[in-house]
């Protein structure tokens, strides 16, 4: 299960790449957004949805509303109120196209970076209101990375995933996934895991550079 | 705390910025930050496209309905227009900011407010014509923007003790800085900031600020070898009467 070198494969996300024991592995989702963005087409797709056109709008939606949806339910939990999450993401990208700068990250890293912080400030926000939802995220968080096996099963990009966060060291991993997964702060992970700030810190960076490496991020 | 440390200790922030794990002060500080590390920003783009993945494995197909409430509401939303550079001196300024990198806070707040030292001054003769404050305003930018802009430019940030990120820049060719601060607390009725050089460990009145933004500073900062942060009755003091919230040195 060690790492294994994967400089050769493109920096584009998503894209279902052969791996051995491929011909096992189900994929249950719509694989456009993976393509498309693998092509670079994602980034042509957002030019025409710059210039205000409708069709090319829901081309973008069906590319990346999975992946928007799935991170977004993923924090926020409630599947009505990430639905709303989703609508406002997506609205987001329509309304902000013309400043999406290729030369920053792809369309997907970008979406998902806009969802993520999205479903984060809502869970942040509903936090304020009660604190309650912070002792329950504490409490969830022994699950996460078991909730994160079982969802990954399904697609060839999750399988890559998975064996790369088995790469990291416990505390690495639950620094990573208490904060991406959860919407924790890196206080927050601290306080969860029992773990003085200065470490959550670092193992949050080093856990980080190490899923990059593995996962072949180039950028 | 030494500037260094204070460095190192950012930079380890790159991971939790980019899963939004920090507090909205915090962000705003290493976004401060981020705007002049080249380094984190790559590092930071190279952990955005990693937490993309993370997204990705965890992908579900939203419901149908979805789809055609987002394609209906899109309709009534307006789309912003492209970024293109603004014209005139704030156009100038905002290459010179890119170029040298300075933090987005100091740029931010030099193009959008007029928040500089000479403004307290002016609050007792506020019948003076707008176009008076106008142009002083903009000879204080174009100080500004010559300092950022000088070859021999240096900048040093830190934090002042109570949670304010501070930059200073300085260029000993034109004897001139640059102070800006982003977080800093509103100070009690009656009282102010006040900036300091230190001349050899005596610290010599060089300026106020109110709030937040940036001030040129007041003296010679080519012979100081540091700059403070007070706070003081309002109007300053002649040498200063609190412990200093920040001290930093300028880059010899």
């Amino acid at each position: 299960m060690a790492p294994h070198s994967e400089d050769d494969r493109s920096r584009r996300r998503l894209r279902p790449v052969p791996t051995s024991g491929a011909g096992q592995v189900t994929r249950p989702l719509p694989s456009g957004a993976s393509d498309a963005d693998a092509r670079g087409d994602l980034a042509e797709v957002m030019r025409e949805v710059a210039r205000g056109d409708k069709q090319a709008f829901s081309t973008l939606y069906d590319a990346l509303a999975p992946l928007v949806f799935g991170i977004v339910l993923r924090v926020v939990r409630d599947r009505a109120q990430s639905e709303e999450v989703t609508q406002e993401v997506m609205i987001e990208l329509w309304r902000q196209a013309a400043r999406y700068e290729p030369t920053a990250g792809s369309v997907t890293t970008w979406a998902a970076t806009i969802a993520h912080r999205r479903a984060v400030d809502r869970v942040r926000s509903a936090q304020a209101a009660s604190d309650r939802e912070h002792a329950q995220a504490a409490r969830e968080h022994t699950t996460a990375f078991d909730e994160v096996a079982e969802q990954v099963e399904t697609r060839l990009e999750s399988e890559r995933v998975r064996r790369c966060l088995r790469g990291l060291t416990e505390l690495q991993r639950e620094a990573v996934t208490l904060a991406y997964y959860q919407g924790l702060t890196y206080r927050e992970v601290a306080q969860s895991l029992q773990t003085p700030l200065p470490t959550i810190k670092t193992r949050m960076r080093d856990g980080l550079i190490r899923l990059r490496d593995c996962m072949g991020v180039t950028s | 705390m030494t500037q260094q440390q204070h460095h190192s200790d950012l930079h380890t922030l790159t991971a939790a910025y980019a899963l939004h794990a920090l507090d909205a002060a915090e962000r705003d500080g290493f976004v401060a930050h981020l705007a002049h590390c080249e380094d984190c920003r790559r590092e930071v783009s190279g952990f955005e496209a990693t937490a993309a993945r993370l997204a990705g494995a965890v992908g579900r197909t939203p419901p149908e309905a979805l789809k055609r409430r987002t394609l209906a509401a899109v309709e009534a939303v307006r789309q912003l227009p492209p970024r293109v550079p603004a014209a005139g001196p704030a156009a100038g300024l905002a290459r010179v900011v890119r170029r040298r990198a300075v933090p987005l806070a100091l740029a931010a707040s030099l193009v959008a407010t007029v928040s500089f030292a000479g403004l307290a001054a002016w609050q007792h003769q506020e019948n003076e014509a707008a176009r008076q404050q106008a142009r002083q305003a903009q000879e204080r930018l174009e100080a500004v923007s010559g300092v950022l802009a000088a070859p021999d430019a240096r900048t040093v940030h830190g934090r002042t003790t109570n949670g304010a990120v501070a930059t200073v820049v300085s260029s000993d060719r034109q004897n001139r800085a640059v102070f800006t601060a982003t977080g800093l607390p509103v100070p009690a009725e009656g009282h102010t900031y006040q900036l300091w050089l230190d001349h050899k460990g005596t610290m010599r009145p060089a300026g106020l600020i109110h709030a937040d933004g940036t001030v040129l500073l007041d003296g010679d900062p080519a012979d100081a070898t540091g700059v403070g942060l007070t706070l003081e009755p309002a109007g300053g003091s002649t040498r200063p009467t609190t412990q200093p919230l920040l001290l930093l040195s300028l880059p010899a």
